[in-house]
């Protein structure tokens, strides 16, 4: 990035880096086009262009970053990068969103709350006990909806948690109580392998969605690849660097690159566009100065693929032949299609499937609301933007959505629960392993 | 500042969640998409939701005399949008209903703050389009496009707003409602109002309702480009097409040094030894007249030296059409200010501007290009510059009286549809002369004679 060669003191240490970035926007409003924000609020402080505007009145020092109006306007946007597309002067505005944050928390710390999960995670130990805690309390607050693997919140809490959102209608998968990388040896191998990967689950599916990590390696082992899946990985680190906790990023960041390297891996695997996009774009920008994980990150970076690529373009996946019969739409994550550019190979996927039929819906690549935390901290407007993805996937008639991000998967599954026709959320990649299962199954009879 | 009285009495009108006055909020309406203007934040923004509302605000602001900023979606080109004296920006974002669709009588009904492009995708099921399409069609509002009379690619065959505006609803100075035009194709009832207020800039009404015209969707289409390798052998083919009389749908020019930086930018195999390029593309309901025109087209481009590209299929067509979407941008990542102007000449005079344009950059020593809708004589001028470079930025300024110098010395005009805002009016006289200045003020003082609409746009504030 070209503020970053100019400077020494990259984005996240020093605001001033970023002017110049600012200074590609034009304010043409191109952005107003696609941004979620702007679309649901309808005001110019929603979208790109504002914030644009409101960061250079705080460079040129007519508002202050700590201004509650301002920090609040910094927060109220997903980092779904959809104005990024529609960009014509290609202004970096995740860079400029970032780099605020991080300015802000150089300015005033982290929130204690922020300052507390986020140490956690900088604490892997602790924060898989907490997780696991969390597991086995969550029938006290939770109902379990058996037929969703999912649950909602019980009367008392959710009359608490109903501003933002967490009333009796709101599904979120239920949290593991055996996590993904305790049900996977830390290596599976196989016969004259073709290629040896590493599998970087992320805590999504490490502690939300582990059938959907089980099946992303099983397809794998079923394409004959060796797989590492190392206990000792972290947190990507995204949740904590869109909230400005730099530091943080980089000591996870050191941290994975390090239980990455032990493994003696040829490829690292994601299956969740965050944590895909961390490394091959976040860790060597925010390790831009360090001289010793500087180069790795950038070794890593160039051997990152979501699984669908690896499949379709670094091996030649196996063609499934068991069936699997439904109607499935699919939904560009954000942070998959934006960042990573990966879209035409989960499709390729979804469609060599027998018995699929695809659906493509309109706008697939519409952010669905959940930026991570957004869904939380700015709930009326994540579920409108929701209702929006949920009733685009009704008018394709799909009785499954699939995409390729946990994050996005949670979002779905209340969304089409309270807006939709309670479709059946999934990973595509779960679609290829049923299929894969399928197929043995007929053999095996 | 504004009373606290006036913004709880706004609040009582629209709502609190529809009155603005952080200071950040007011920030996001301090510009437009307009380079090189000055921005000014405004004491409140309001976000009305019906002409009533529009009408009782009117009223409030005239007992305090504040001014009254209206905006769509804040993307015009000539800082027509801009609350230079502060006071209220009416901004009519979320008062963005389609109100009525007629597929019997060809005409829709809108609220102001619906998007081009949104009016457009409603009626595409009925095989009908809304044609004017500026290059903002995904963002920018029917009421501000109404405001600014936008024009865009197809206007050559299509015309530009006020084409397609057949009544609306309009709430005057002194806070009346008034409403006029209708669906009939036929209306010479009273004055021509609509041509009144369409291109008025929000300086003399505030529009809240807009019945448009549709028309079917041409079904067929074909889209060839020529590269030159003189600019007169390009201008000679725009004037040798329409001699032809083959009207085409887009007929648009690019000058080298835009080609240059489109190829350097993003490309796409571009000749960057040519001289100029046109992009054209010719529609119709019927595949064989479509065919016969095009035909005539290839015969023209051939005959002044040029060479041809033809699109056989949509991405062919898209390859096409890249590079010249990808004008502006490219442009525009040479340097942090794009200076866009639209001013316009008889299409005959096409060749004589664009030397002239690229006369004029070497003159100041200044990096611009120049591209544009050549069948309608629309040209956009692009300098683009430095914001810090207060040196640069004087050349500029010495460049953009020239260009329109230029223009009207061909007997062209100062804005074929930017619109005049701040960014024009001074040269206002140069083309109207003081006769044209007085009917200017005569016509604005008629109907908001306490400057309250728009005040500093077109028809400067009185001395006092």
């Amino acid at each position: 990035m070209s503020a970053n060669k100019k400077h020494e003191a990259t984005i996240y240490d020093d605001l001033q880096a970023v002017r110049e970035e600012l200074d590609k926007c034009m304010k043409c409003g191109n952005c107003m086009a696609v941004c979620p924000v702007y679309i649901t609020d309808k005001v110019e402080s929603g979208v790109t262009r504002a914030k644009i505007a409101v960061a250079q009145a705080v460079l040129d020092g007519e508002l202050e970053l700590d201004d509650p109006q301002v920090y609040s306007m910094l927060f109220n946007c997903l980092v779904c990068k959809s104005c990024m597309q529609n960009c014509p002067t290609k202004v970096n505005f995740d860079r400029i969103m970032l780099a605020l944050r991080a300015a802000l928390v150089r300015k005033n710390g982290l929130h204690w709350l922020k300052k507390m999960i986020f140490s956690t995670l900088r604490n892997p130990k602790l924060f898989d006990a907490g997780m696991k805690v969390g597991a086995s309390l969550q029938g006290i607050a939770f109902r379990g909806v058996k037929a969703q693997k999912a649950i909602a919140p019980r009367s008392p809490f959710a009359m608490v948690g109903s501003a933002i959102g967490f009333d009796n209608n709101r599904l979120m998968p239920e949290l593991a109580v055996t996590p993904l990388r305790e049900r996977v040896p830390e290596v599976i191998r196989v016969a004259q392998p073709q290629a040896k990967v590493v599998f970087f689950t992320g805590d999504s599916l490490n502690y939300f969605y582990p059938d959907a990590g089980m099946d992303l390696v099983e397809v794998l082992v079923a394409n004959n690849v060796e797989v590492h899946v190392p206990r000792d990985q972290s947190c990507c680190g995204v949740p904590v660097l869109v909230h400005g906790d730099v530091e943080t990023v980089r000591e996870l960041a050191r941290r994975n690159i390090d239980a990455m390297e032990r493994t003696g891996a040829d490829y690292l695997i994601t299956g969740c566009g965050s944590c895909g996009g961390a490394w091959k774009h976040d860790y060597t920008d925010v390790l831009s100065s360090d001289p010793v994980y500087a180069p790795k990150a950038a070794y890593w970076a160039e051997r990152t693929y979501d699984v669908s690529t690896f499949l379709t373009k670094v091996i030649s996946f196996k063609k499934p032949t068991g069936n699997v019969e439904a109607t499935v739409t699919y939904h560009d994550s954000c942070h998959l299609k934006k960042t990573m550019k990966v879209f035409n190979e989960p499709r390729e996927i979804l469609k060599s499937i027998p018995g699929v039929e695809f659906k493509e819906m309109s706008q697939p690549d519409a952010c669905c609301g959940s930026g991570g935390s957004y869904v939380l901290s700015h709930y009326e407007t994540s579920s409108a933007i929701g209702r929006r993805k949920a009733e685009d996937i009704n008018k394709t008639g799909a009785e499954v959505v699939s995409t390729g991000c946990p994050a996005c998967m949670m979002q779905l599954l209340d969304n089409v629960n309270r807006f939709g026709n309670k479709q059946k959320t999934t990973h595509y990649i779960s679609l290829l392993a049923e299929s894969y299962r399928s197929e043995k199954e007929t053999v095996d009879r | 500042m504004l009373d606290a009285a006036i913004i709880e009495k706004l609040k009582a009108i629209v709502g609190p969640g529809n009155v603005l006055t952080s200071k950040v909020d007011l920030v996001t309406y301090s510009y437009d998409a307009t380079a090189d203007v000055p921005h000014q934040m405004p004491d409140v923004v309001v976000l009305p939701n019906s002409s009533e509302e529009v009408s009782q605000i009117i009223c409030l602001a005239r007992t305090s005399g504040t001014a009254i900023y209206p905006r769509g979606s804040g993307t015009n080109l000539s800082g027509g949008t801009i609350p230079l004296k502060k006071g209220i920006v009416l901004s009519f974002q979320r008062m963005n209903a389609i109100v009525e669709i007629d597929a019997a009588n060809l005409t829709a009904v809108v609220q102001p703050g619906v998007v081009i492009q949104a009016l457009n995708n409603a009626v595409a099921p009925f095989g009908l389009i809304y044609p004017p399409d500026p290059g903002t069609v995904t963002t920018a509002s029917m009421g501000g496009s109404v405001a600014e009379n936008s024009g865009g690619l197809r206007g050559l065959k299509y015309g530009v707003t006020k084409h397609y505006v057949m009544g609306m609803e309009v709430v005057l100075a002194n806070g009346e409602k008034v409403r006029f035009g209708g669906k009939t194709v036929k209306n010479v009832t009273a004055y021509d109002f609509s041509n009144l207020f369409v291109g008025s800039e929000g300086t003399l009404g505030v529009v809240t309702e807009i019945t448009v015209k549709l028309i079917p969707a041409p079904k067929y289409r074909r889209t060839m480009m020529g590269v030159f390798r003189t600019i007169e052998d390009a201008g000679n083919s725009v004037a040798g097409i329409i001699k032809a009389q083959v009207i085409p749908a887009t007929l648009e020019i690019m000058d080298q040094m835009t080609i240059r930086t489109v190829e350097d930018f993003a490309k796409v195999g571009l000749p960057v030894d040519a001289k100029a390029l046109l992009l054209i593309e010719v529609d119709g309901m019927s595949d064989e007249v479509v065919a016969r025109e095009a035909e005539a087209v290839m015969g023209v481009v051939k005959e002044n030296n040029g060479e041809l590209k033809i699109a056989s299929s949509d991405a062919e067509r898209d390859q096409l059409w890249t590079a010249r979407r990808n004008a502006l941008p490219a442009l525009a990542s040479l340097n942090n200010t794009v200076v866009l102007e639209d001013a316009t000449v008889p299409r005959s005079r096409i060749t004589d501007m664009l030397v002239a344009c690229e006369n004029i950059g070497k003159k100041y020593d200044l990096t611009l290009g120049t591209f544009g809708h050549a069948g309608d004589g629309n040209l956009h001028p692009t300098i683009l510059c430095d914001k810090y470079n207060k040196e640069e930025i004087a050349r500029v300024h010495q460049a953009v009286d020239e260009i329109f110098e230029a223009a009207l010395g061909f007997g062209g005009t100062l804005s074929g549809e930017h619109g005049i805002g701040i960014a024009k009016m001074k040269y206002l006289g140069n083309e109207l002369g003081q006769s044209g200045l007085n009917l200017m003020r005569s016509v604005k003082e008629a109907l908001d004679p306490d400057y309250l609409l728009n005040p500093g746009k077109m028809v400067p504030l009185k001395e006092v």
